[in-house]
Formats: structure tokens, C-alpha cells, sequence
């Protein structure tokens, strides 16, 4: 006895995936442009970095945000108070309303119906609890982002059923695919209790066209079960087709609401995830009044929800922090896309997001998992891009790698494109002269060994994958 | 099929209780004392308002804390980015050199076995969590705070099987009834996985004593089961007995290395201490390194905000703060209750005597009609309709024994408090003197005092038609 539980001992919380070789690799050398610039370019994390200085300008501008300055002061004693779980009425209405504008103002939200979580990892495990039992199961397509196996099944108990996705459509979402995964569940007994789908999709940086979100809501609404969209991307859109909620969706077709919830965040919109802004918007009233109950074990800090309140109500502010958010995206997708393509490397064309799906599958000696994850280890280890193979999203295409643009500076970019280009180079050069290739074999070697060597590292107290600069004075910081 | 989970339709969420309807009713009718001075005076809500005082006047000598500045220059950016469930570094060193301030320093606290939780809420749904499997139970000692039905058992599964204590020995625990306790839990066929008991006590407002510490030392030991001990108040004692951590009991006793040290899980927040509840600050303190591993990922689901996080390490590494901050706060809480005390006692009411927490164990079995949890409730009702003051009944903290209520007295003003006795002092006497009357007058003064509501359900039974239901 005395023994813990088998959540706590159960490796659903996904960490101990081989995927984290590439975090590995990234902590034992980080690279820095002054300090490292042989270190290893973290291309790994889906970070928006592209508009602090909007940010920081506005707070500048506006002290009475936050409640600690002299001009907010007067508010601290009733914020720091305050621990109602329905959250600041102010807080929801500037939330409503921001949903609404990055919707172009096609669809507005109602502040009720807003429920916080800790950060789209809470709100998607909040969901999950309020919509399924243990032993259930969710329809999730492939590629899908991996956390989604923690934060939908760990502690809830509830199964992911993969629907698959390939490159032969554009990865589009067939309902072909959906009703073989349904029928498949069934045979094998499992419930299926509904469909989660992320728009903009992590990992492939697209959104989702209307006739593909108007199959799936008939889907479901035929089907009877739930229909989840993680629309925590919607405000990275940088180019067209333009993005489409299911809000606009279900406005425009019969189905039943109740069955119908958007997962939302400030987490990659704004660049805020330490910030811990989940949001679960449910059209059932049912799921709002328990998912309401159940956020507070993941309420946002009054601290946060003021600041953003006050944020997210300056129209002008977001307006031009949107547009300009945007603009510079799609800045840093061309340059990737316009120099990865004139080494003879293509990306699905994306519209959204902050990575690019690049397409290697012309490097790989065989269609194989394998052959995907060899190239992965040459790329980190090599190259010393930690990028992310498609198979930790679940891809059943092996080639296909997912690379984040938008969490690095413009030298960065520069840097690690430079990187790309030498890589390929090499590789073209190497199918000339195999002293070259010779050359390649031992540093693969020695990869693989050092891979061996870190299984036996793995300690409770290794930097999450989440943290953004171990080195960073924060992390380090002692007094 | 069903639409939604079995835990979104059943009640486990313990929010039908009456505990959050009292709630409900001041939301509808609260006291202000310009606006509504009729209005229902909050007495339910155990919050820490006496020294936001001292906190205002620190942010205004620091600024670069609020404004997200360290040594005049911006980090914005990398607190905006920080979402390392291992947590800020600094926060988390500043807030084991609190805790061990609160403790007279005689244990100390190493921050790589703290996790940090969005509050104590999901620290103890956590810690639940880690070390038990649905259906398995947890022994917690009666009464308990009302919430722990949620936070324990909603969405984990686990059960709580009742450890119950009587005022026949100020309702402290026994080894006669943890050992009922077990048994009861063994009669219903459920695997005990551990002991959570919350020291200071809430509702009792009382510090655990060395013999009751031993004891459940001597219990988890001899069981092989976990021990959670929830000290969210530790930083509230104001008079003595001190505050006897159960980290200082297991250093006495020589359990560092020994399995029993490892079974010891502490949990903390900033809510009741620095009255904070709004910035969601929780933590674990765990020996166990499987146990800090598995509750650090956890911690994902509700990590505190990194502008929170650094805000606080800025104040509590302020070591000259941080000492006042606890001398003063404990200071003004003994004042405080005092107050409640003598207000009480001048209605001709007691209470248990108590050395912390925010709140006063009240015992008002005298007023009860009859003693049962009937006549609790209809007491309650008075209370809370006519009295108009929302307390906590003993039943909802599941006192075995009825007439007992939490009344808090740290969030409010001082002149709310004293008003709040009169109203009280009032309901008594008049209680006092219709009991007194006779029969006609009884009549007569029960029309008067009767609450509307009561009328409305008499007429209703009248009537057989649409009523306002």
C-alpha cells in the first residue's frame, strides 16, 4: 500500500515520448545569437513572438490595467477578492467581444456563455469531463497536436479514436474517414461520445473550408454526438481563405446547439501563455452551468483577468494589434516558404498558425516511420533545428515535419534557413560523392547513442517542454 | 444515449448544499452599508480582509513588480511566455521561505518538492489524484469545509468516509475514532488510501495538538496509507497554542528516510494567509518524488498566471515585508475575534475556544426547537431570512452534531461586525421573550415574525392553482 494511483503512474500524460529527444537536445544547447549561435534553433515551440512590442507599448499607455500601479491601485483590495467562478463580468465582455472581432464581426458571443479554464489545456480536460464518462471515446483527426492525449485522456479516462488524414486531399477531413473511425469504435464497443477538431488546424497551419465544417456538424447532428473546436489559432490567420468559425457554421444550418462548444485561448492569438487565459464556450446550458462549477480548479488569476479586461475593451488597440499580428505573420511564412522552396522544399500551403507542415518526404530513403525518424535525429542533431516529426502528431504519412516561424527574431530566421539550405546542399552533394555520405553515418551513430545515454537522465525535475529559454534570468534567477 | 458525462448530471459537485445556497440568498439581498444597509451581511465567506493595507502600501514602494519590470527593465515578454509548470524559480523559493516563516522557521522547505496549483482547490483535486483510484476513500475528520465534497471527490471518484468528532472533547480527533472510522470504511468495502485533515481546522478555527499530530502519525504508519494536511491557514494563529506543523512532528519523531516520510503531503495557498483568493496561488509540498513528479504535470491543468507568480516573488522575498505582514495580520485577526466573541457572548451565545483561522465555531444548541438537523436548518433559515446574516450550518461541514455554525469574522468592517451582533443580540431576545408569552400572544407574534416565504407556501397549499412558484 502507500502506493500512488495509476494515473500518477501511467504514462498517459505522454511525456515519456520519444518526441522529447528534440527538447533534449534543444536544453543541452540552446542557441543564442551572441552567446551560441552553433546551439540548437528552437523551431519546436508554437509561440507567437511577433508583437510584444504592441503589448508592452499599450501597457505603457494604460497603468490604471493593472491593479498594483498607483494609477490601479484603488482596485486590489476587491480584485484580489475576488474568486467567483463566473469570472470578472468585465473580464467575459471583453473576452465576448474580442472573440467577436477576430470573427470579423460575422458572429457575437455571449459574455454568459463564457467559462474560464486553466489555459485550452484545462478548457479541453474540462470539456472532456463534462461531456464524457471513462471508457468513452473522442473522434480526433490526424495530424492532431500530441498534448491532446494528456489533456483529453489522462485524468478523464476517455479514449482518442484517430481519423485519419493524408496528403492525397490536403489532409481535408472526408466523411468517408469520419464514418470508417466511427464504425470501426462500434464494432470495437467503444462509445464515441464526439468529434474534436482544431481550426486553424495544429499542426497543418490551414483552416477549414465550409463545406468540410458543414459535413462534420451534419455528422455529428446525425450521429448525436459532440462536436469540440479548438479555435485557439483563429486570430493567426495571415492570409486567405479567411478563417471560419463554427459559430458562422451552425448560423447557417439545422442542427442541435447543444451539442456544439468552442475551446478558446489567449495563449497564441496574443502570445500570452503564461498568462493561463482557457476559455470553453458551450452553446448547452447544461455544459456552461457544470463546466462553470468545474473551473474552479482552473480559474484565471484576478491579477490577469483585470489586465486583460482592460486590454481587450480598447477597440482601437486590438484592431490595430490584430491587423498588424497578421501582417507580420505572413511576413515570416513567405520568407520560410520563398526560401524553402528554392531548395526544393514545399510546405502545404497554409493560411494560419504559427508553423509551417513541410514536406520531406522526397529525403527519406524509405516510406517508413523509421526512415522519418532518422532524418528527424539528423535534423536536430545535425542541422541543430529541433523541429517536430509528423509522427508525434499521429501523421500516418512518414516525411512530413511540422516547423514553427513565429517564436524566433528575424537573425534567427535568417540563421536557420541558412541551416535548411546548407543541409539540402550537402545532401545533393553527398548523392555525388558518397565520402561525404560516409561522413553522415558516424554523426547518426553518435546521435543515436547519445539518445541511449538520456533515457537514464530522465528525471521528474527536466525542464518541461513548455519553457520557452532554460537559460533564460527568470529560470536562473536565485534572488 | 446520455448527452453528457455522468459527473456534469450528478450533484457530486456538492453545490446543492446549503452552504452555497446561503451564498445565493446574500447574492440576491446583500448588505452595503449605504446602499442596502438591510441587506444580508456576509458572514459565510472565510476571506482574509483585515491587511490589503499593508499590501497596497508595499506595491506602491515597489512599482517594477506591477509593471512587469525587473530593475527598470521590461521582461514583459518572457513573463507572457513563461508557462514552465515547474514554476518561477524565484516565487517558488519566496514562497518556501514563507511557509517556513509561518512555522517559526523550525522546519524548512526545499522548492523542487513544491508545485505550484491554481489554488488550494486543485491542489487537494490533485493530490487526490495522485494517490488514489476511483472508488477508494479518504478519511477526513468531521466537521470539514463544505467544498471538499467537490475538490476530493467530484471528478476523482474517490469517496470520503467521515472521521467523526464530538464537542464531548472540543472535537478533536481519537484514536478510537480514527480507528471507526477505518472500520466504517472497511464495512463498505472501500480501500482507505490516506488521511486529510486541514490544521488549522476549518470550521473549527483551531490549531491540532501535539497529541492529535502523533496520533495520526502513529495511524498513517501503522495503516500504510497517506497523510494530506491542508494548512491553508497556518499563517492565521493569533494566539497560542502556537501552530505545530506536521513536518516539525515528523522531524521530532527522526521519520526523514522513512517511509512515513514520504507518505506526508502538505498542502498551501495565499488565499486565507495574505487574503488572496482572486490570484488562484496553491501548492503541494510533497517528500515524495514521484509524488511532486506526477502533480508537476498535472499542475498544467491549472498553473498560476507567471504575471501572479512574479508579482509575489517580488513581495514575499521582501523579507522585512513578510515579517511585519505576519506579526501585524495575526494581530489584527486576534483583535477581530475578540470582537465576534464578546458580541456573541453579550446574545448569550458561545463558542469554541479558538486560536486561528477566520472564523468562530459557534454553538447555538440552546436555540435549536428540537435537537435535530430539522431544527438546524429552520434556525438557519431565520438566520439568513430574518436575521439577515449568511453563516454556515454545522450540517453542511457535516457536524454530527446538530446546532453548531461558522460564523467569519475577517471580511468585513469593523462596524459591519458590530451591527451583525446587534441584528443577532435582537433575534435572540426576541426569541427569548416569544417563548415567554402565551398563547395568543405566541399567534400573534408568530404572524409578525414569519417569513414571507412561509406565508407564501401556506397559501399555496390552499390554493390549488398556479401560484408564484
Amino acid at each position: 500500500m502507500g502506493v500512488l494511483s495509476k494515473i500518477a503512474t501511467n504514462n498517459r500524460h505522454g511525456e515519456d515520448s520519444p518526441y522529447f529527444e528534440g527538447w533534449k537536445a534543444f536544453d543541452r544547447n540552446p542557441f543564442h545569437l551572441t552567446q551560441n549561435p552553433q546551439g540548437v534553433i528552437q523551431m519546436g515551440l508554437a509561440e507567437n513572438q511577433l508583437c510584444f512590442d504592441l503589448i508592452e507599448d499599450w501597457i505603457r499607455k494604460n497603468p490604471y490595467a493593472s491593479i498594483c500601479t498607483a494609477e490601479g491601485v484603488g482596485e486590489f483590495k476587491d480584485i484580489a477578492n475576488f474568486q467567483d467562478y463566473h469570472g470578472l463580468p468585465e473580464f467575459r465582455q471583453a473576452v465576448a467581444n474580442f472573440m467577436g472581432r477576430v470573427r470579423g464581426g460575422r458572429v457575437t458571443f455571449d459574455p454568459d456563455r463564457i467559462v474560464m479554464g486553466g489555459g485550452a489545456t484545462g478548457a479541453n480536460e474540462q470539456i472532456i469531463f463534462c461531456l464524457a464518462d471513462p471508457g468513452d471515446a473522442f473522434l480526433v483527426p490526424t495530424p492532431y497536436y500530441p498534448a491532446f492525449d494528456r489533456d483529453l485522456g489522462w485524468r478523464t479516462g476517455v479514449e482518442i479514436v484517430p481519423v485519419h488524414c493524408d496528403s492525397s486531399n490536403k489532409f481535408r477531413i472526408t466523411r468517408a474517414a469520419l464514418e470508417e473511425a466511427y464504425e470501426k469504435a462500434r464494432e470495437a464497443n467503444i462509445n464515441v461520445k464526439g468529434l474534436i477538431i482544431t481550426n486553424p488546424s495544429n499542426p497543418l497551419g490551414i483552416t477549414l473550408d465550409r463545406d468540410t465544417l458543414k459535413s462534420l456538424v451534419s455528422f455529428i447532428n446525425e450521429k448525436n454526438i459532440h462536436l469540440v473546436c479548438d479555435e485557439i489559432y483563429a486570430a493567426t490567420l495571415f492570409c486567405s481563405p479567411k478563417f471560419i468559425s463554427i459559430a458562422e457554421v451552425i448560423q447557417e444550418m439545422d442542427c442541435n446547439h447543444d451539442l456544439i462548444h468552442i475551446v478558446y485561448s489567449l495563449s497564441k492569438d496574443m502570445g500570452l501563455p503564461g498568462f493561463r487565459v482557457g476559455i470553453v464556450y458551450s452553446y448547452n446550458d447544461e455544459v456552461v452551468s457544470c463546466g462553470r462549477k468545474m473551473s474552479s480548479f482552473g480559474l484565471v488569476s484576478s491579477h490577469t483577468q483585470f489586465f486583460l479586461a482592460s486590454m481587450l475593451s480598447d477597440d482601437e488597440f486590438v484592431e490595430t494589434f490584430l491587423a498588424e499580428s497578421s501582417k507580420r505573420l505572413a511576413k515570416r511564412y513567405h520568407i520560410f516558404t520563398k526560401r524553402l522552396e528554392q531548395v526544393g522544399i514545399n510546405c502545404l500551403k497554409g493560411n494560419a498558425g504559427l508553423f509551417l507542415w513541410m514536406d520531406l518526404r522526397h529525403l527519406l530513403p524509405q516510406k517508413t516511420l523509421e526512415a522519418e525518424m532518422k532524418l528527424w535525429h539528423t535534423i536536430v542533431n545535425n542541422v541543430k533545428l529541433n523541429v517536430s516529426p509528423g509522427s508525434s502528431f499521429r501523421c500516418q504519412e512518414p516525411g512530413w515535419f511540422r516547423v514553427c516561424f513565429a517564436n524566433m527574431d528575424d537573425e534567427t530566421v535568417d540563421i536557420a534557413l541558412k541551416r535548411i539550405e546548407a543541409f539540402v546542399r550537402q545532401g545533393k552533394e553527398g548523392g555525388e560523392n558518397t565520402a561525404t555520405r560516409k561522413h553522415w553515418q558516424p554523426n547518426l551513430r553518435l546521435s543515436l547513442k547519445s539518445r541511449k545515454c538520456d533515457q537514464g537522465v530522465l528525471s521528474p525535475h527536466m525542464m518541461s517542454p513548455h519553457s520557452p529559454m532554460p537559460k533564460s534570468p527568470l529560470v536562473l534567477a536565485r534572488t | 444515449m446520455k448527452l453528457l458525462s455522468r459527473k456534469a448530471t450528478c450533484n457530486s459537485h456538492g453545490q446543492d448544499s446549503s452552504y452555497f445556497l446561503g451564498w445565493q440568498e446574500y447574492e440576491k439581498n446583500p448588505y452595503d452599508e449605504v446602499k442596502n444597509p438591510k441587506g444580508i451581511i456576509q458572514m459565510g465567506l472565510a476571506e482574509n480582509q483585515l491587511s490589503f493595507d499593508l499590501l497596497e502600501s508595499w506595491l506602491a514602494k515597489n512599482p517594477d513588480a506591477a509593471g512587469f519590470k525587473k530593475d527598470g527593465q521590461s521582461i514583459f515578454r518572457e513573463l507572457a511566455l513563461f508557462q514552465d509548470y515547474h514554476g518561477l524559480p524565484a516565487f517558488k523559493q519566496a514562497l518556501v521561505d514563507f511557509m517556513s516563516e509561518i512555522r517559526g522557521n523550525k522546519v524548512t522547505f526545499d522548492p523542487s518538492n513544491l508545485v505550484l496549483t491554481a489554488g488550494a482547490t486543485s491542489a487537494n483535486e490533485t493530490l487526490v489524484f495522485c494517490l488514489a483510484e476511483p472508488g477508494e476513500a479518504f478519511l477526513l475528520p468531521t466537521p470539514y469545509y463544505p467544498g471538499f465534497d467537490r475538490d476530493l471527490k467530484w471528478r476523482t471518484g474517490v469517496e470520503i468516509v467521515p472521521i467523526h468528532c464530538t464537542s464531548s472533547n472540543g472535537f478533536q480527533i481519537t484514536e478510537t475514532t480514527l480507528e471507526e472510522a477505518y472500520q466504517l470504511a472497511q464495512k463498505r468495502n472501500l480501500k482507505v488510501k490516506g488521511v486529510l485533515v486541514t490544521n488549522p481546522s476549518n470550521p473549527l478555527g483551531t490549531t491540532m495538538s501535539r497529541t492529535e499530530l502523533n496520533l495520526l502519525v502513529n495511524f498513517i504508519s501503522a495503516k500504510n496509507i497517506h497523510l494530506i494536511s491542508d494548512e491553508i491557514y497556518s499563517g492565521t494563529v493569533f494566539s497560542s497554542p502556537g501552530f505545530i506543523s506536521i513536518m516539525e512532528i515528523l522531524k521530532e519523531r527522526s521519520f526523514e528516510d522513512t517511509e512515513v516520510w514520504n507518505r506526508v503531503h502538505i498542502v498551501y495557498s495565499l488565499s486565507k494567509d495574505l487574503g488572496l483568493p482572486g490570484f488562484r496561488v496553491g501548492a503541494i509540498y510533497s517528500n515524495d518524488d514521484m509524488v511532486v513528479a506526477a502533480a508537476t504535470k498535472m499542475s498544467s491543468f491549472g498553473l498560476v498566471s507567471s504575471q501572479t507568480q512574479y508579482l509575489l516573488s517580488a513581495m514575499l522575498s521582501d523579507k522585512k515585508f513578510t515579517k511585519n505582514y505576519i506579526s501585524e495580520n495575526q494581530k489584527r485577526l486576534k483583535q477581530r475575534h475578540k470582537k465576534l466573541v464578546s458580541g456573541l457572548e453579550k446574545a448569550g451565545i458561545s463558542c469554541l475556544k479558538s486560536n486561528a483561522g477566520l472564523f468562530c465555531w459557534v454553538d447555538m444548541r440552546h436555540l435549536l426547537s428540537s435537537n435535530t438537523f430539522e431544527a438546524e436548518i429552520e434556525l438557519w433559515k431565520k438566520i439568513v431570512y430574518d436575521v439577515k446574516l449568511n453563516i454556515s450550518p454545522g450540517s453542511s461541514c457535516h457536524c454530527t452534531e446538530p446546532g453548531w455554525f461558522r460564523v467569519c469574522f475577517a471580511n468585513m468592517s469593523e462596524e459591519t461586525l458590530k451591527l451583525s451582533m446587534q441584528r443577532l443580540k435582537a433575534f435572540v431576545d426576541s426569541t427569548t421573550k416569544t417563548s415567554q408569552t402565551n398563547h395568543q400572544s405566541i399567534e400573534n407574534s408568530r404572524r409578525k415574525s414569519l417569513p414571507k416565504w412561509v406565508f407564501r407556501l401556506s397559501f399555496d397549499d390552499r390554493e390549488t392553482v398556479h401560484g408564484e412558484r
